[in-house]
């Protein structure tokens, strides 16, 4: 059972054994350190850059637009915003060019709240993302979803934003959610893939021989269905979605919930079959809640469905404030967590017209 | 004007050719009413704005010379910003094509009427999207010029901007990136100082002495040149990218030349009449040495004259993009990686 971390791993090893991935680059992403949350150990085409985020952005066009497949990783997403006009760049090149020039590369950056990072290792990036005409945005919540959407996002033609959630890298899959081909015994997979401590100067990793499993972009996943209440999430909340879900069992209230699973394209048909049925709908992400992603499924949930709800459509996600504390208190105050999404949940399951 | 590093040799002024001087006097001049003829119609509302490069003709035109055109890592790649009009006429574009882009026709081939004049486009000959934000184009060229370097060969990227976009953090990058010892890159990095930041002289807000002794902290070789005549920028432009194509490293190099049009119809794109004009320097030295007589070149200028009026004209009857198109080419369906055309 792979963590989404090894998951990743996993991916970019058959991306550059098999799907032409020439540069796997960033911050600490080379030997020694493999990635500053080890998703990069033992990979061949790996290499440390600059600590320069523009740099690594602009470096990925570059190689896009001299025909190379490159995965650039800025190490937290949350010190990508100084190159928010090169991925402008990168997400327009092909529209501006009227067609001609392709910008093919995948920016993979880990996101979001969970692990107490402060200020600058806890910010979202799906509101901002989802502003970036021209890009496709992926994010997991499981390490075979990691697995899939990566080497989706890899083999595009287009420009992808592959976002990580943090507080999930560690997680491990669950059973029947594996990737084929890995051990099913976690100490396996580490002993084959996971660097020692200390000296790793003649360390070989040795891969599992697992497939060429691309997760469409645009195509969301049912986890599970429910009568009375749709739940759209993806990323970090989405698991705690499902769990609040499940709990929510004992109280008669049966709740579908989706994983969006990419953010552009995103599955609008899912979300709209699933909302016809329970009419009722919440959505659910720890991005700053003005002007929030989930606002526009929000809006396009007014505009499309508003005669067939029982119940006003609900956004629950993060507080509007310029960070998020380092304090647990802090931290569980500033984003959407169990209680507050239980309680969600069972508000709008109650809610009648 | 070397910055002292290591010498790098370019050829004496006997060694251009009449007939290349010919040219590159041809194509000066078809560059500078290129230009003019662009800022007419902006002025007769054939366009919503203009900018350009009127001024830098002895430069760029030597620069689309020596280009190796072509498409892939094996030629060189064209990372250029909004004045470089006369580069791409010396590569070989249509005159035609430019005012396409100013009237923003559908048959704009380097946008589909998309884009301002000026940002240029075109894949077949490795010249990517020219976009308005100074210096964007420093942080992306070591990207190519990284692809390059693992292809092999002697394809080499040249990026070029302004004296004042320098100040932004994008060119500092550059010269990281260029440099790593981990991997220095083939990658010619050209400074063209005109002294203004739109409408702000340099000298209130830069205060190194040259822009090409920044290079040095780098350990990349530069040099600063006079980009107001043709022959020295030939001779520099050769020397350095022969370095950069033969060393396989960075070489940047700056060039002090003349903006006769100001920053842009935001400034109101009237003449300059206190700047060195190169265009009219050069055709004295051609008259000097009798490489051409006033008559001929008057003559030329009479042909270019008539033949960018009549694609004024022509231009004028074509048809806009259609407001049905806006959703066109958002994303690829074109692998370009995998090989489809």
């Amino acid at each position: 059972m792979s963590t989404m971390v090894q998951a990743i791993r996993l991916a970019l090893h058959v991306a550059e054994e098999r799907l032409g991935v020439t540069d796997i680059f960033g911050e600490d992403v080379g030997p020694p350190l493999g990635g500053a949350f080890t998703a990069t150990q033992g990979l061949k085409t790996t290499w440390n850059s600059p600590l320069d985020e523009r740099g690594i952005v602009g470096a990925a066009i570059g190689l896009a637009l001299a025909g190379q497949r490159s995965v650039a990783e800025v190490q937290f997403c949350d010190y990508i915003f100084n190159s928010i006009d090169l991925l402008k760049q990168g997400g327009m090149i092909h529209w501006a060019s009227n067609g001609d020039w392709n910008c093919p590369m995948t920016i993979m950056m880990p996101v979001g709240s969970g692990i107490r990072g402060s200020i600058y290792h806890s910010h979202s990036f799906d509101a901002i993302a989802t502003h970036i005409p021209g890009f496709k945005i992926a994010i997991p919540s499981t390490p075979r979803e990691a697995y899939g959407l990566l080497l989706s996002c890899i083999v595009d033609p287009n420009p992808c934003l592959f976002l990580v959630p943090k507080a999930l890298m560690r997680v491990r899959s669950q059973p029947g959610e594996e990737i084929p081909g890995e051990p099913g015994d976690d100490k396996a997979l580490s002993r084959l893939i996971d660097a020692p401590l200390g000296d790793r100067s003649k360390w070989q990793p040795q891969w599992p021989d697992t497939p060429d499993l691309f997760i469409k972009l645009g195509e969301a996943r049912t986890v599970r269905p429910g009568r009375d209440l749709t739940v759209v999430s993806y990323g970090r909340t989405l698991p705690v979605c499902t769990r609040a879900a499940e709990e929510l069992v004992s109280e008669g209230v049966e709740v579908e919930v989706i994983d969006l699973r990419s953010l552009w394209p995103y599955d609008w048909a899912a979300v709209k079959a699933s909302v016809q049925r329970t009419g009722r709908v919440l959505f659910v992400n720890e991005d700053t809640e003005v002007t929030n992603f989930g606002e526009h499924l929000l809006r396009r949930t007014v505009d499309e469905l508003f005669y067939e709800l029982l119940a006003p459509p609900k956004l629950l996600a993060g507080a509007h404030i310029p960070g998020i504390g380092l304090a647990d208190n802090l931290e569980m105050a500033s984003v959407p967590q169990l209680a507050s999404i239980r309680t969600a949940m069972l508000d709008l399951a109650r809610s009648q017209p | 004007m070397s910055s002292g590093l290591r010498p790098v040799r370019s050829a004496t002024e006997a060694d251009l050719s009449a007939e290349l001087l010919v040219r590159m006097h041809g194509l000066m001049l078809k560059a500078r009413l290129l230009e003019e003829r662009l800022i007419q119609m902006y002025k007769q509302g054939d366009g919503y704005f203009w900018i350009g490069g009127p001024g830098e003709e002895a430069f760029n035109v030597p620069l689309g010379l020596l280009i190796d055109k072509g498409s892939g890592p094996q030629h060189d790649y064209c990372h250029f910003h909004y004045r470089n009009s006369g580069t791409l006429l010396a590569m070989g574009a249509e005159p035609i094509d430019a005012l396409r882009q100013m009237k923003n026709t559908a048959t704009d081939p380097y946008s589909g009427g998309r884009n301002f004049v000026g940002h240029y486009s075109r894949r077949e000959w490795n010249v990517v999207p020219v976009s308005s934000p100074i210096e964007v184009q420093y942080s992306i060229a070591p990207g190519t010029a990284l692809a390059q370097k693992r292809a092999g060969g002697r394809g080499i990227s040249i990026v070029t901007g302004g004296d004042a976009g320098t100040a932004e953090g994008d060119f500092a990058t550059c010269l990281v990136w260029a440099s790593r010892p981990a991997n220095p890159l083939p990658l010619l990095i050209i400074v063209t100082n005109n002294h203004y930041g739109i409408s702000t002289r340099s000298e209130g807000q830069h205060g190194e002495t040259r822009i090409s002794d920044r290079a040095r902290a780098f350990n990349i070789e530069s040099k600063t040149i006079d980009g107001n005549d043709p022959g020295v920028s030939y001779r520099e432009l050769a020397a350095a990218m022969d370095y950069v194509r033969t060393e396989r490293k960075p070489f940047m190099l700056e060039a002090v030349l003349s903006r006769l049009h100001g920053h842009s119809s935001a400034s109101g794109a009237n003449a300059v009449l206190d700047e060195a004009d190169c265009l009219k320097g050069f055709e004295r030295t051609m008259e000097e040495r009798k490489l051409m007589t006033r008559a001929q070149m008057d003559t030329l200028r009479a042909e270019f004259t008539l033949e960018l009026q009549e694609a004024h004209k022509k231009v004028r009857d074509e048809p806009q993009p259609t407001g049905d198109t806006i959703f066109d080419h958002v994303f690829s369906e074109r692998d370009l990686v995998r090989g489809d055309q």
